[in-house]
């Protein structure tokens, strides 16, 4: 006896309504964001908890990502420019490329998926173990606890760690050149920041915030939809990592657009 | 006398699943009623509207003599506050020690001071026998010892009701006894009223006043639990194996 399968092709416009049912809904949980989570009571002891949790404790990987690429960017670079007999330039084309793009980026990606995670993870959980629930029941807001507090941990804490990654990424330069070329360190440094104004350190930095932001908008909004079990935590967990880096990409470039704009390029 | 919680002809749906197709049951005040009926047959979703984690497609849910499900903003927090819910697992914050996880209600509701609030945790720990648990995380406590905690963090704001979601399930007849007996102090020594969702023959025979048996989103029985347990209908005989 052969069994026969009858496979449903797939609905494609059932999929595209419920990636928009999720655009809407998501739309939904930001303007609730902006409308309710800023009032009264102000958790501010776990805003502070949830910044040591986003900063203190993501120096170590930042700033080993960093220092890493610094030194191999140094490494990669070498090479090329030594053919265009512009050797003395590394300095600078390191300093440029790492606060302009590189350390910004890549500090939000590695972010993402530390934080995206933890925070898609934890939140899920904690709706699975009904302990939003718990919350709401006590007269809290969860919007305030929970995703309030996490969102301005990140928002504040993406451009410190970006300067931590930039700095850290700059000193693996330096000592891969050192050991190459034993360049002097303040003949280093100023080479390095001749070509970069303080409004691109500024405008690099600051859209960080807007990573921040998109992470843990992101995964505590992935968290706070959890239905069903431990397998649903997992997959928000793992959809808040891809759905925020997507979004990072995808806001770097609009960023980028957006301040060239507003401050020209470094050139002009 | 005037119920304490009134439900009038609820109906709740999840999609094309009607969870609930006209329930209507009083609680008077000061009794303990429990809710008993098998896997899925609504009673979770029906104390849930009790505290407004649901709103109703359509009835009435009184409890006093307000409307909770009409209820929004600063008065639906004053009558939660009144309210103390026991939830299925717990619900105890896993990130927070036993102590926070009172703190957490007692800091933000109260204005009682560091000390104070000391010694109100102390007093309702050892309320429920548990007073060694202090600093425990909740990770490390049994699933009595994590029902018991988590019944008096419920009660730790002096609640008038206290609503109970399967307050026995997962437990040995020991820790069974034990919940079950805390339910009845609450009724005789602090005079509260009580909502118990259970499946739990044990537990509602010592704690229930009043045993409500929904079956499919229905109230099918009502009386003492002796009067439903002789119930000739076949789903009932069922249920509890008659």
């Amino acid at each position: 006896m052969s069994l026969r399968l009858t496979i449903r092709p797939t609905d494609r416009r059932e999929s595209i309504a419920q990636f928009l049912d999720k655009v809407g809904d998501f739309g939904r949980f930001v303007a609730s964001f902006f409308r309710d989570g800023f009032r009264r009571p102000w958790e501010v002891r776990e805003l502070l908890r949830q910044m040591d949790e986003v900063g203190t404790r993501s120096f170590l990987l930042t700033g080993v990502t960093g220092l890493a690429i610094g030194a191999v960017l140094a490494m990669q670079s070498r090479g090329t420019l030594i053919q265009f007999g512009a050797e003395a330039m590394l300095p600078n084309m390191l300093a440029l490329s790492i606060i302009k793009e590189i350390g910004p980026v890549l500090t939000a990606l590695v972010l993402a998926g530390r934080l995206g995670a933890g925070i898609g993870a934890e939140i899920g959980s904690m709706r699975v173990t009904e302990q939003i629930d718990a919350i709401e029941v006590m007269a809290l807001r969860p919007l305030n606890y929970l995703v309030v507090t996490r969102v301005l941990a990140c928002v504040i804490m993406f451009p410190v760690l970006t300067v931590w990654t930039d700095a850290l990424g700059l000193f693996g330069g330096y000592l891969e050149s050192a050991l190459s070329s034993q360049i002097d360190p303040r003949l280093y440094l100023d080479t390095a920041f001749t070509s970069i104004r303080f409004s691109d350190v500024l405008a690099d930095t600051m859209k960080t915030a807007i990573f921040g932001g998109i992470v843990g908008m992101v995964s505590c909004y992935l968290g706070f939809r959890v239905r069903g079990g431990t397998r649903a935590v997992g997959q928000a967990a793992m959809q808040s990592v891809v759905a925020s880096s997507v979004l990072i990409i995808l806001a770097d470039l609009f960023v980028v657009r957006l301040s060239l704009l507003l401050f020209g390029d470094i050139a002009s | 006398m005037k119920p304490a919680v009134r439900i009038v002809d609820l109906h709740k749906s999840f999609g094309a699943n009607e969870v609930l197709k006209g329930v209507s049951m009083e609680v008077e005040p000061g009794k303990t009623v429990a809710v008993m009926g098998g896997s899925g047959s609504g009673k979770s979703v029906l104390i849930k509207h009790v505290v407004q984690l649901l709103l109703p497609d359509s009835g009435e849910v009184w409890y006093g003599d307000k409307r909770m499900d009409l209820l929004r903003g600063k008065e639906l927090d004053d009558q939660r506050l009144t309210i103390g819910y026991l939830f299925q697992g717990g619900a105890l914050f896993d990130s927070m020690s036993v102590a926070e996880n009172f703190d957490f209600v007692l800091d933000r509701h109260t204005s009682l001071t560091l000390a104070e609030r000391k010694d109100r945790i102390e007093e309702l720990l050892t309320w429920v026998e548990l007073e060694e648990k202090f600093n425990a995380s909740p990770a490390d406590l049994s699933g009595g010892q994590r029902k018991r905690i988590a019944l008096a963090r419920g009660i730790a704001l002096d609640p008038k009701l206290m609503l109970f979601d399967e307050p026995t399930t997962g437990l040995d007849p020991v820790s069974v006894r034990l919940v079950s007996d805390l339910i009845v102090r609450l009724r005789d020594e602090l005079d509260m009223t009580s909502i118990v969702i259970t499946h739990d023959l044990l537990c509602a025979e010592i704690a229930a006043d009043h045993v409500n048996f929904l079956f499919e989103g229905l109230i099918l029985e009502s009386g003492t639990l002796d009067e439903v347990q002789r119930s000739d209908k076949p789903e009932l005989r069922n249920f509890f194996g008659g």
